[in-house]
C-alpha cells in the first residue's frame, strides 16, 4: 500500500465543509468518518485534528453547532453548515478548481507537450 | 472573513476556557464512544475495539491542545498556565526565591537609581522651556577662575545688542557670596544666601513664577525700591510658606525689601548654576548703579532663536566680541575679550565634566547587572539539573522543546518581575536619599526622580535580563537527550558535567566581571586617596570660618580713607576678641575663603616689562594680619601690619607660582620676590605700586585636584574686601568654639547675623564631594560584585562536590585523606578563580581608558591596585571554596557508597 497523502493546509476545513454540505447536521466522529470513506482511506487523518478543524470554522462562523441525541440515543455535539459556509464553499470549491486546472497544465508541460 | 468576530470568539474562548474544556472532553467522548460502538458491532471485543478507536483517534492531549490552540488565545493560555506553575515551583523552594529576587532586586535597583542619575544629568533635558536652545557663553577655562569666566556689564548690553542669533541673553551676578542676607525677624538676624540676576533672567529660562510676579526692568533701575523673590523651600522653611506673603516688606541688609514673588519647587537655582549650595532667594541686578564699574561680573546665558545653530551663534559671538568694552570709559578695555566670547550648550557647562564619570557608572551598574545574571543563570542551572526528570518526563508527555524553554523562560520572567518591583523600591529609596544630598556638588541632583523613562528601563532591563539568565538553562535543559535522562539516575552521568562546564565557563565570567569592578574601584579609592594626600596649601584641620557682618560705611567719605579707617578698626577690634578667647590659636580675616568664590583684578607686572597676551591674572584675596597664620599657609617674608595704612607704600602677598612666573621674566636678584615692586597701572604711576612683602605656598583655591594657579594678596588696610569670613584656628575640636565665638562676635555688634561655624574641612570636602561621590558608589558596586562572584563560585563548587560525593567515598575508602580531598576542592576553585582574575584583568588593561580620566595621580594601568585586587578576589574565592571543601573532606565513605 502506498503512504497514505498528507493534508495540505486548508483542505481539512474544505473537506469538512463539503461534507456537511452533502450531509446536512453531523457530529465529529460522524464526519470523521464519512472523509474517511470517501477518500477511501488515502488520506492521512487522525480522527483527533478534526476538532481543530470545527473549532476553527465555527469561530468563523461557517458552521454552527448544537448539542443532541444520535440514533443510537448517545448525547453528541451535531454541526451544521451555516449560509456563509455555504458561500464559503462554493467560492473555495471553485478556487480549488482553478487550481488543479493549473496544476494539470503545469504537469502536462512537464511531459513536453507545448501548453495549449 | 470576519476577523473581528474570529477574534472576539477567541476572546470568549480564552474568558470561557473552563467551560470549553469540559464541551470539548464530552465531544472526545462521545466520538471515542461513537467508534467504539462501531467496532464491537463489527464483532470486535469491547477492549479491542476501543483501543482501535483510540489509535485512529490519535492522541487525545494532542487533539485537545490544537483544539485550543485553534479556538483560544493560545500564548495567553499557555502563559497564565506557565505563570500559575511557576508560582508553586517558586513556592515550594523558598530559599532559592528569596535569594534570587534579593540578587536581582539589589542588581536592578542600583541599575535604576544609576538610569535616574544618568537620566537626570545626561539624557533629559534641562528644566527649562526648550533647553535646547539655552546657550552659556564664557572663554575657555582659564586659571583665573570666574573673573575670566564673566563679564562687565558694558560688555553685556553690547553683546546683547550686537548678536542677533539671541531671542535675549541675561546672566547673573557670579559674585555673591554664601549668606550675604541678613534678615531682621524679631531679634536676631537671620542668613540667607540670594543671587543678583538680571531682570529678565526668569522670562529668558521660561519658569514661571509659583506665586506673585517675576522681575521687570523697572526692579533693576537706580534708586528702585527693593524687591526680592523667594525660593519655594526659604519660603517654607523661613515665612511658614505664608501663603500672603506677596507684597510683605521685611528689613534685609537695612532696606524695607518688598516681597514680589515665590519661585515654583521646581526651580533651584543651586542646583543648576552653583552644584553643593542653597541659593534662598533671588534680587534683581542694577546694572546701571554701582556694578558698572565692578569689571568682569556677569556670567551670560543666551536663548538661541529657533532655528539658529550653535556653529552659527559661535561665529557671530567671534564677529561681536572684538567691540565688547571691558569698561566703556577707558576705549582701550575694547577688544579685550577677543577668542573669549564662546557660547556652549548650556547643559554641557552644567552636565559635561561629569559625562565621563557617568558612563563610568553605568557601566559599573551594568557589569553588576550582568553578574547577578550570570549568578541567576548559574543557580538556574543548578536547580534545572535537580529537575532534569521532570522536564524529561513532560517530553516524553508531549511537550514540545519551545514549550519547555518557554515554561522556564516563564520562571525567569517572573523571578526578573519580581526582581524587578523590589529593585524599583530599593531605587526610590536610594533616589529619595540622593535628592536630600545637598553638601554633594553635583549639578541637578535635587531635581532626580523615577520618572517614565526610569520605569521604561526598569521594564527593559528586567526582561532582558529574564531572557539572557533564562536562556542559558533553558536551551541546556531542552537540548538534553530525554531518554539518557530518564534512564540515567545517578548523578555522575554527561549531560551533568556538561552542565558543570556550562556553570563553571559563567563563575570564570562572573569572576572577570567581577574582578574588573574591584579594579575600577581600586583605582578611584587610590586615586581619592592621593587628592586627600594633595598639599592644599593649607591646613584645613582644626580651622573653621564664619562670616562676619561689618558696616564701615562713612558717609560723604570722598577718598575712601575713612571708611578703611572705619574698617580697619573693627577687624582689628573682631581679631583681638576673638584671638583672645580661650582656644584659639590664631585668627584672620579674608574676604573669599579658598575652594569657594574667586576672582581676579587684573595681571600686576615687574614694571618695564610687557605683559603677554591673554594672560590671566592672578586670583585676588584681601586679607588681614593673621590669616595666613589662621589657614596654616606658610609666609615666606612678613606678613601684613595693621600700619600698612592708605596712605603707606602698598604691600601685596603673592604666591610660589606666581613669584616664579615674575622672576622669570625679568631679573631679580636670586629670583627673588620678596622686596620687588609690581603694578597693573599701564601708566606705572609710582602710586600705584605694589611692593612684594611676602611668598606664600601656593594655595588650591579652585579644586584640591587641579593645579594650584596664582594668587595675590592685598591687606585690608589699603583694598576693599566684598565681605569677612573670619578664620579660627583653634587647639580645641572647632565646633566646641562656636558658641563663644558668636557671643563675641554679637558683642561687638548687635546686628552680627546667627551665620554657620563651617569647618574648613567642610569647603575641602565639598570640593571632594564628586569625587567621593563617584568613588564610593563604584565600591559599593565592586562590593556587591564581589559578593555576587562569591556565592556564585561557592554554588558551582558545593554542587560539584555535592555530584562527587560517591567519588569522593570511593576515593577515601581507597586512602585518600580528608586533607588531600579538601586540597583538591580547592584548588578547583582556585583555577576558576584564577581564571577569571586573570581574563579579568586583561579585560580592565584593555578599558582602561575608559576610567584614565577620572583618575588622579593614579595611573589606569596601577600595577599595586591590580595586584591588590587579584589577591582580594582570590581570597574571597578561597574562602568561598573552603566552606563546600571541608565539606567534601567530612564525607564519610560509608555513607557515600550506600547512598549511590
Amino acid at each position: 500500500m502506498s503512504p497514505k497523502l498528507d493534508l495540505l493546509q486548508g483542505t481539512l476545513d474544505l473537506m469538512v465543509l463539503q461534507t456537511l454540505a452533502a450531509i446536512g447536521s453531523l457530529h465529529g466522529y460522524g464526519i470523521a468518518r464519512r472523509i474517511e470513506q470517501v477518500s477511501g482511506n488515502e488520506v492521512l487523518l487522525n480522527q483527533g485534528t478534526i476538532y481543530a478543524s470545527l473549532v476553527r470554522l465555527e469561530q468563523s462562523g461557517l458552521i454552527s453547532s448544537s448539542w443532541g441525541v444520535s440514533n443510537n440515543n448517545r448525547k453528541a455535539k451535531f454541526y451544521a453548515i451555516t449560509k456563509s459556509g455555504r458561500r464559503r464553499l462554493v467560492a473555495d470549491a471553485e478556487h480549488w478548481e482553478r487550481l488543479t486546472g493549473v496544476m494539470d497544465r503545469v504537469f502536462a508541460m512537464d511531459k513536453g507537450e507545448e501548453p495549449a | 472573513m470576519s476577523g473581528t468576530r474570529r477574534t472576539l470568539s477567541r476572546l470568549r474562548a480564552f474568558l470561557f476556557r473552563r467551560r470549553r474544556d469540559a464541551d470539548l472532553d464530552a465531544e472526545l467522548a462521545a466520538h471515542i464512544d461513537f467508534a467504539t460502538e462501531e467496532g464491537v458491532e463489527r464483532g470486535l471485543s469491547l477492549a479491542e475495539a476501543r483501543r482501535q478507536a483510540m489509535i485512529r483517534f490519535g492522541g487525545i492531549q494532542q487533539a485537545k491542545e490544537q483544539q485550543r490552540e485553534a479556538r483560544g488565545i493560545m500564548n495567553l493560555d499557555i502563559l497564565l498556565q506557565d505563570i500559575k506553575y511557576t508560582l508553586r515551583t517558586l513556592g515550594r523552594d523558598p530559599g532559592f526565591t528569596t535569594v534570587a529576587v534579593l540578587i536581582l532586586a539589589l542588581a536592578i535597583g542600583a541599575n535604576i537609581a544609576v538610569f535616574s542619575v544618568v537620566n537626570t544629568l545626561m539624557l533629559r533635558p534641562l528644566p527649562f522651556r526648550d533647553a535646547q536652545q539655552l546657550v552659556w557663553i564664557a572663554p575657555p577655562p582659564t586659571k583665573c577662575g570666574m573673573s575670566c569666566a564673566t563679564y562687565s556689564t558694558d560688555a553685556y548690553d553690547e553683546f546683547r545688542v550686537g548678536s542677533r542669533s539671541y531671542q535675549d541673553v541675561t546672566g547673573y551676578f557670579a559674585f555673591s557670596s554664601a549668606d550675604n542676607l541678613s534678615l531682621k525677624l524679631g531679634s536676631a538676624p537671620v542668613t540667607a544666601t540670594s543671587i543678583d540676576v538680571i531682570a529678565n533672567f526668569f522670562q529668558l529660562l521660561g519658569v514661571q513664577p509659583a506665586m506673585g510676579r517675576l522681575f521687570t526692568a523697572d526692579d533693576a533701575r537706580n534708586g528702585a525700591p527693593p524687591v526680592i523673590l523667594l525660593s519655594d523651600p526659604w519660603w517654607r522653611r523661613q515665612f511658614n510658606a505664608d501663603p500672603h506673603i506677596i507684597g510683605k516688606a521685611y528689613d534685609i541688609n537695612g532696606h524695607q525689601t518688598t516681597v514680589i514673588g515665590v519661585l515654583p519647587a521646581s526651580f533651584d537655582f543651586g542646583a543648576v548654576f552653583a552644584p553643593g549650595t542653597k541659593v534662598d532667594a533671588i534680587t534683581p541686578l542694577n546694572l546701571y548703579g554701582p556694578p558698572r564699574d565692578w569689571g568682569n561680573i556677569i556670567t551670560l546665558i543666551g536663548r538661541l532663536k529657533p532655528g539658529i545653530s550653535l556653529a552659527q551663534a559661535v561665529d557671530e559671538a567671534a564677529r561681536v566680541a572684538p567691540s565688547m568694552c571691558w569698561n566703556n570709559k577707558y576705549p582701550d578695555s575694547c577688544g579685550s575679550y577677543k577668542g573669549s566670547v564662546i557660547p556652549v550648550p548650556l547643559k554641557d557647562y552644567i552636565s559635561g565634566k561629569l559625562r565621563q564619570s557617568l558612563i563610568v557608572l553605568w557601566s559599573a551598574v551594568g557589569a553588576i547587572l550582568l553578574i547577578a545574571c550570570v549568578n541567576l543563570s548559574n543557580l538556574l542551572l543548578a536547580r534545572a539539573a535537580a529537575r532534569s526528570k521532570e522536564f524529561a518526563m513532560r517530553g516524553a508527555l508531549g511537550a514540545s522543546r519551545a514549550r519547555i524553554v518557554r515554561q522556564l523562560l516563564t520562571e525567569s520572567l517572573v523571578l526578573s518581575g519580581a526582581g524587578a518591583v523590589f529593585g524599583l523600591l530599593l531605587a526610590l529609596t536610594l533616589v529619595q536619599w540622593l535628592t536630600h544630598q545637598g553638601a554633594i556638588a553635583l549639578p541637578l541632583l535635587s531635581t532626580l526622580r523615577i520618572d517614565s523613562a526610569s520605569l521604561g528601563w526598569t521594564v527593559l532591563i528586567a526582561v532582558l535580563s529574564a531572557l539572557f539568565f533564562g536562556l542559558v538553562p533553558g536551551l541546556r535543559m531542552a537540548s538534553g537527550n530525554l531518554h539518557e535522562t530518564l534512564k540515567d539516575s545517578s548523578a555522575g552521568s554527561g549531560q551533568s558535567r556538561k552542565h558543570e562546564r556550562t556553570r563553571s565557563i559563567l563563575v570564570v565570567s562572573e569572576v572577570a566581571l567581577a574582578c574588573m569592578l574591584l579594579v575600577g574601584a581600586g583605582l578611584l579609592l587610590r586615586s581619592f586617596l592621593h587628592v586627600l594626600d594633595v598639599d592644599l596649601g593649607f591646613q584645613p584641620e582644626r580651622a573653621a570660618a564664619i562670616k562676619v557682618d561689618y558696616d564701615d560705611n562713612v558717609p560723604n567719605d570722598k577718598t575712601g580713607d575713612l571708611t578703611t579707617q572705619k574698617r580697619t578698626a573693627i577687624f582689628q577690634q573682631v581679631l583681638s576678641s576673638v584671638g583672645a578667647l580661650p582656644g584659639v590659636e590664631a585668627v584672620g580675616i579674608t574676604d573669599y575663603l579658598p575652594l569657594g568664590q574667586n576672582r581676579s583684578w587684573g595681571t600686576p607686572f615687574p614694571k618695564g616689562v610687557k605683559v603677554p597676551d591673554n594672560l590671566a591674572g592672578p586670583l585676588v584675596y584681601v586679607v588681614t594680619t593673621g590669616y595666613q597664620r589662621a589657614m596654616g599657609t606658610r609666609v615666606r617674608g612678613r606678613d601684613f601690619a595693621w600700619s600698612d595704612g592708605p596712605h603707606n607704600e602698598n604691600v601685596v602677598m603673592i604666591n610660589e607660582s606666581y613669584a616664579r612666573f615674575l622672576a622669570a621674566q625679568t631679573h631679580w636678584p636670586n629670583n627673588d620676590a620678596i622686596g620687588q615692586i609690581i603694578s597693573s597701572d599701564p601708566q606705572g604711576d609710582p602710586k600705584n605700586d605694589l611692593h612684594i612683602i611676602g611668598v606664600v605656598d601656593d594655595v588650591h583655591e579652585e579644586s584640591t585636584d587641579g593645579e594650584a594657579g596664582w594668587q595675590i594678596y592685598y591687606p585690608v588696610t589699603q583694598a576693599g574686601p566684598v565681605g569677612a569670613e573670619l578664620v579660627i584656628r583653634t587647639t580645641l575640636p572647632p565646633a566646641s568654639l562656636a558658641t563663644s565665638v558668636m557671643r563675641t562676635l554679637r558683642d561687638l555688634n548687635p546686628k552680627q547675623p546667627l551665620a554657620e561655624f563651617r569647618p574648613i574641612q567642610s569647603l575641602v570636602d565639598h570640593a571632594n564631594s564628586p569625587r567621593r561621590f563617584f568613588m564610593l558608589l563604584v565600591a559599593a558596586f565592586a562590593s556587591l560584585g564581589l559578593l555576587l562572584a562569591a556565592l556564585g563560585i561557592y554554588g558551582v563548587i558545593s554542587y560539584s562536590v555535592t555530584r562527587q560525593t560517591s567519588e569522593i567515598g570511593i576515593r577515601m575508602a581507597l586512602g585518600a585523606s580528608a586533607g588531600l580531598v579538601q586540597r583538591q576542592v580547592l584548588v578547583g576553585t582556585l583555577r576558576l578563580a584564577l581564571i577569571g582574575v586573570v581574563l579579568g584583568a586583561l579585560a580592565s588593561l584593555a578599558t582602561a581608558k575608559l576610567i584614565a580620566s577620572l583618575l588622579f595621580a593614579t595611573s589606569p594601568w596601577d600595577g599595586a591596585t591590580y595586584i591588590a585586587m587579584a589577591l582580594t578576589l582570590i581570597a574571597i574565592a578561597a574562602l568561598a571554596g573552603y566552606v563546600p571543601a571541608r565539606r567534601a573532606s567530612r564525607i564519610s565513605p560509608l555513607v557515600a557508597l550506600r547512598a549511590s
